[in-house]
């Protein structure tokens, strides 16, 4: 069996921790820890869209703002939107979308914004992570929550939840979101080189992964409300 | 199947059934019932639903809010009620009848200002609002409170019997806007503010009523 830098078996997964409500004046927020990948997320809305002209007449516009803080990497991460963030900024909103209501919100706009305090791989999936809790937190109306994880192939062998050091070995790093209560799949992208069997492998391991993450988010949402509104 | 008050997130079934309805919060998918935002489950006679946690306003027609003038136009002045879309204030809804041929409608109300007015009628995605109302006014003293809109119900309580009792130990005006805003002129304010802090955090309790009065006994 193959054996981990940090000790984690194959289809484990690393440390989770997640905090919904950590932001007062946002409607919506959450923190997710991956490891070491840390990801803040805070949801401002539904509110007017501005500018008007990109006022879509039937739903609300949904807007994800995706970015590295200049400390989070060992190299400083040069503010401002680069190509990367562009990209994910993109796939993050495309993974939301399907759950939310946005017909609901005609001319409006829902922004969620996505701040990455510590990068250590698998950045987007947290980020997808944070944003769905942060979503859910804000009581905006929702099909379902998001759960996403990546998987990858070493040593011919399928690992879960990729370390940055571990994507360094890995023949290929495939993220994936999913709706779990549907286990439909809203983000999949695909790094690397291949057997369309082994996706399919790739993809199953990813699922499991989702579905334990998604216990985590509901945990983290009834601490919220129910245990820590006690206090 | 939920029970009456269960705590569900987005996405949770509520009934796999089709003879129930789908009510507040809720859609149905297929033969499932499925909540769409957090709170708890409600059940009246044949309609599931969900009382949301939190939520930004709705406007509903006939609600009093608390608004801000954000602009002025030729006929009336826009304003921003913490909702997903502007409102509008037409001239046709003041008390008053203003020729704008001879007056300056910033005169009236300025952008800044603060306004409490009723929602005369909403469409999908605008809002209309008036003065008309004995209760409208412009707010110029007093303080002016933020709580989640999806709190105010318990605010106001049944019948209004928790603002009544608030009203009563402070001596307080209260003027609650549905969309999350709370004005507060003369009296006890400091103990309004706390005796609305305390809702604000146990909002989802049992016999919130008669904590509130315990807290106000002590602290009056």
């Amino acid at each position: 069996m193959l054996k981990r830098a940090d000790g984690r078996k194959p289809e484990e997964l690393r440390p989770i921790t997640i905090r919904a409500g950590v932001i007062e004046q946002a409607n919506g927020s959450a923190l997710v820890q991956m490891g070491k990948t840390t990801a803040v997320a805070a949801v401002y809305g539904p509110k007017s869209m501005y500018p008007r002209h990109l006022r879509l007449p039937d739903r609300a516009v949904l807007e994800t703002i995706y970015a590295m803080v200049p400390f989070s990497t060992k190299e400083r991460v040069r503010p401002g939107p680069s190509r990367r963030s562009i990209e994910l900024c993109k796939v993050i909103r495309q993974a939301l979308e399907p759950v939310i209501f946005l017909e609901e919100f005609p001319k409006a706009q829902i922004d969620v914004y996505i701040d990455i305090l510590q990068a250590d791989a698998g950045t987007r999936t947290a980020a997808i992570n944070a944003a769905s809790v942060a979503l859910a937190d804000a009581g905006v109306p929702m099909r379902d929550l998001v759960s996403a994880v990546a998987v990858g192939k070493i040593d011919g062998e399928y690992v879960l939840d990729l370390t940055s050091e571990e994507e360094d070995l890995t023949a290929c790093d495939l993220p994936v979101a999913v709706i779990p209560r549907k286990e439909q799949v809203t983000l999949m992208q695909l790094d690397g080189d291949v057997s369309p069997e082994d996706v399919k492998k790739l993809v199953r391991l990813a699922l499991k992964g989702c579905q334990t993450i998604y216990q985590k988010q509901r945990e983290a949402l009834k601490r919220r409300w129910i245990d820590e509104g006690a206090k | 199947m939920k029970k009456e008050k269960e705590f569900v997130l987005p996405g949770d079934v509520l009934v796999k059934s089709l003879d129930w309805l789908p009510g507040k919060n809720c859609y149905r998918d297929g033969e499932e019932i499925v909540a769409k935002k957090l709170g708890l489950v409600q059940i009246k006679n044949r309609v599931i639903s969900v009382i949301p946690f939190n939520s930004i306003y709705l406007p509903r027609a006939g609600d009093m809010v608390v608004g801000k003038v954000v602009d002025i136009q030729s006929n009336g002045w826009i304003v921003d009620i913490n909702t997903a879309y502007d409102a509008f204030l037409p001239l046709a809804g003041m008390k008053q009848f203003i020729d704008i041929t001879k007056t300056d409608l910033s005169t009236i109300l300025d952008v800044g200002d603060l306004i409490y007015a009723k929602i005369e009628r909403v469409s999908k995605t605008s809002v209309y609002l008036s003065m008309k109302d004995p209760l409208c006014k412009k707010i110029q003293t007093g303080r002016l409170l933020t709580i989640n809109p999806a709190k105010i119900p318990r605010v106001i309580g049944r019948g209004g019997s928790m603002v009544s009792i608030i009203k009563k130990a402070s001596g307080s005006k209260i003027f609650i806007g549905q969309n999350g805003f709370i004005w507060i002129e003369g009296g006890k304010e400091e103990l309004v503010i706390k005796a609305i802090k305390l809702i604000d955090r146990e909002f989802y309790k049992e016999g919130l009523t008669d904590r509130v009065a315990k807290f106000l006994e002590e602290n009056a």
